[in-house]
């Protein structure tokens, strides 16, 4: 069972972080809020507390990462977890049945908390069926990753102090990524109004249907912005011919002080990392006062901090 | 300039004309409003600054006049598949030359296609042939850039980038792109950017080695055949990725009923389909060739009399909705070989209006229809000013004698190359006077 019906406290009911979808937003606000306090937590001298004390952590990586799985990894040890890391190259897993049988394996080693990524979408939901630890998604396919959403928010929210009213757009390559669905999801459940903005071939099917407004010209689709997301761009875009090149992809797409110009003065600026300067953005906007990227990465510990934490209190004592 | 027309100067298509002209005793046709009224028209700092009975000889203070006595100006011709061979193949046309022929076939407008050597297919290249052009050539000439790089139905171009440049179009050539995914990539990134995609129809691997319309012609002359169904099917595949897109297809040429059909219900399901044929595929069919003539070699081939008619039926019903010269200059090297061996192509633009108006004296065609097919359809599809006789529209005009009987000679073309399937052809009416931007770049005789 993952989901606890109407429970009044904890105020996480949720045994697994599979994905935003499902979360209602008084749950979100309450990640949110338990965010703050780990935020504060790794701004003191000593950032260890003791609350995930002889817990075992396990960082399982199907796909390369630096930045999520560090940021899990140091989530785990500034709450006292044991954690390990284990990456397993794409190559040496190919079918459904391999993956079961890690799971498997990794279950009868006793973790208490599995931080999964994988490149094939519903892979770490399959996963989660076949272990009695709790799973956090850590981002699967082009599906979702819902602590990257979660911290978007966080860091929207300590800069615009609410979601009512605030007009998100969500740039780039939107049919690919699993960060802009897990963020409009989480940012539609919050009450913002989302825009996506891409050319057609990375738009996606009826995007629409998924609750947000769609664009395919940035003066149109950033206009009276609050927050202004912008994508990672694949190379393989261009290999499979749904953008002709970078340069082309920079002039129309790229986030630049002219494009910028049409948000709202107050806009902030935000990217998932890595950066591909020149590409999808200007190196000017990425490092000027309006951007957040900085700030996001930070949250991203806090988030995760708090998202082990809503999990572990469901975690059997005895 | 190694070529340069004697009586006219390039930069006269740019220069506004001194004096306002007058061409008074005309009969005057708009084809896209279905005006056909006797009257005179005014032109004055390149545009059409009025028209209508009251202009007449004299009528105007300041004005020259020219008496049309009683003949036809219609708008200037506009030719939406021009093969010209520059950069790359300036031996077989340049932009001059092409230009000059089209002045004397009453064109005032010409798309020049990118299978150049180097393709157009870079920004740097649309502006080459547009400052180029501007300097040579003596009618408008709006290049159509690559829609795959190199044309070699692979890669995207930057379609975004090659508009903004002045790209007119997108087409790949006499090459199909063969990828339904990629075509489908393209036609979804078109349009974003309102660009229209001009694409030949054509399976590659179903017409294989053809080399002319598969049937009893090519079974007699031991010629492999391209069926038509090569081309049907790929329009009919094009047709299912622009319902899937929604993006802007044109067709760039079609040469049988069936490709007739195809578009016709196309059209009727409201789909931003539309399609051209050239003039070749009007007025002549397989019968033509005779023995192994290889002027009368081209993509798609001539195919037989019953298609021939479905072409004439398609304009007259406004189903086809432009006519192209499918200008093609090809020299003696090329085609002064075995059959199979030849070239494809054909030039067109100094013979494109009198073939043309074959159709009209037999009675195929009416005058209003192919001179839409010919100017007024072309210039809305690609979002050009030209092709109406409109107040204000820009003076790009033709002074037609509709009856004027002459006969081709392929030595007095203006093209480089000579290779004209109308040798020796005697046609009924033909350009008298062309004018691009209100100045005359051709007069016969």
């Amino acid at each position: 069972m993952s989901i606890v019906a109407e429970a009044p406290t904890p105020s996480f009911p949720h045994r697994h972080l599979l994905g935003i979808e499902g979360l209602k937003r008084d749950e979100i606000l309450s990640l949110l809020d338990l965010s703050e306090e780990a935020a504060a937590q790794s701004r003191r001298v000593d950032k260890k507390s003791s609350d995930l004390r002889g817990r075992t952590l396990i960082n399982l990586f199907f796909e390369a990462s630096t930045r999520t799985q560090s940021s899990f990894e140091l989530a785990g040890k500034r709450l006292g977890a044991d954690v390990m890391n284990m990456s397993i190259p794409t190559s040496s897993i190919k079918k459904g049945e391999t993956l079961i049988d890690t799971a498997v394996t990794l279950n009868a080693m006793r973790p208490d908390l599995l931080v999964v990524r994988h490149h094939a979408a519903g892979a770490v939901e399959l996963l989660s069926q076949k272990v009695d630890c709790s799973v956090i998604n850590a981002g699967d396919g082009s599906h979702e990753h819902p602590t990257q959403a979660l911290l978007d928010a966080l860091t929207i929210r300590r800069h615009k102090e609410r979601f009512e009213g605030l007009t998100v757009a969500i740039c780039g390559d939107i049919m690919h990524s699993r960060v802009a669905r897990s963020n409009i999801l989480s940012l539609n459940t919050l009450g913002a109004r989302v825009r996506v903005v891409a050319p057609s071939t990375l738009l996606g099917e009826d995007v629409d249907r998924l609750g947000v407004e769609a664009f395919t010209s940035m003066h149109n689709g950033l206009k009276d912005a609050d927050v202004v997301m912008m994508l990672r761009l694949q190379r393989e875009r261009m290999a499979s011919s749904l953008i002709p090149s970078q340069r082309e992809y920079f002039h129309f797409y790229g986030l630049d002080a002219e494009k910028l110009a049409n948000a709202r003065e107050d806009a902030i600026v935000m990217h998932p990392g890595p950066m591909n300067r020149g590409v999808e953005i200007d190196a000017l906007i990425a490092d000027s006062p309006r951007s957040v990227i900085r700030e996001q990465v930070e949250m991203g510990v806090a988030v995760r901090m708090a998202v082990l934490q809503a999990l572990a209190r469901h975690l059997p004592n005895e | 300039m190694t070529v340069m027309d004697t009586e006219h100067e390039p930069e006269a298509a740019s220069r506004p004309h001194r004096k306002p002209l007058a061409l008074v005793n005309a009969r005057l046709i708009d084809p896209a409003s279905g005006l056909d009224a006797f009257g005179g028209l005014l032109v004055a700092n390149g545009t059409i600054a009025d028209l209508g009975m009251h202009i007449t000889e004299g009528s105007i203070k300041g004005a020259e006049s020219l008496d049309c006595g009683g003949r036809t100006v219609a708008p200037g011709l506009i030719d939406m598949m021009v093969f010209c061979g520059e950069p790359g193949h300036e031996h077989r046309e340049t932009l001059a030359t092409a230009s000059r022929a089209a002045a004397a076939g009453g064109v005032t407008t010409i798309c020049c296609m990118p299978n150049t050597d180097p393709v157009i297919d870079d920004v740097a290249l649309v502006d080459f042939v547009r400052r180029r052009a501007r300097d040579t050539a003596l009618v408008h000439v709006h290049p159509m850039a690559a829609m795959t790089r190199e044309l070699k139905g692979e890669d995207m171009a930057e379609l975004g980038l090659l508009q903004d440049a002045g790209a007119i179009a997108f087409t790949n050539g006499k090459l199909s792109v063969a990828n339904a995914k990629l075509m489908r990539n393209v036609l979804s990134y078109a349009k974003d950017y309102g660009a229209l995609i001009v694409h030949h129809p054509e399976d590659a691997n179903l017409a294989g080695d053809g080399v002319i319309n598969e049937g009893e012609v090519a079974t007699r002359l031991g010629l492999l055949g391209i069926p038509t169904e090569a081309e049907t099917m790929m329009l009919d595949r094009d047709i299912r990725l622009v319902e899937l897109t929604g993006g802007r297809y044109h067709a760039a040429q079609i040469s049988c009923r069936a490709s007739l059909d195809v578009i016709r219900s196309a059209k009727a399901r409201g789909l931003p389909v539309t399609c051209g044929v050239s003039i070749n595929h009007l007025t002549l069919n397989e019968n033509d060739i005779g023995p192994y003539r290889t002027f009368f070699k081209m993509i798609p081939p001539l195919r037989s009399e019953n298609d021939r008619q479905a072409m004439i039926e398609g304009v007259a019903s406004g189903d086809i909705d432009v006519i192209v010269s499918a200008h093609d200059p090809r020299g003696a090297e090329g085609k002064r070989r075995p059959f199979a061996e030849a070239n494809d192509g054909a030039v067109g633009l100094e013979t494109m209006l009198g073939a043309g108006l074959r159709l009209f004296h037999n009675g195929e065609i009416t005058l209003h229809r192919l001179l839409n097919a010919l100017s007024a359809r072309p210039a809305e599809l690609l979002g050009l000013a030209g092709g109406r006789l409109v107040k204000g529209a820009p003076a790009d005009l033709v002074l037609i004698d509709l009856e004027m009987p002459w006969t081709v000679a392929r030595e007095d073309l203006r093209s480089k190359s000579k290779n004209t399937p109308f040798d020796e052809a005697r046609f009924e009416g033909r350009a008298l006077v062309t004018f691009v931007a209100g100045h005359p770049v051709y007069h016969y005789g």
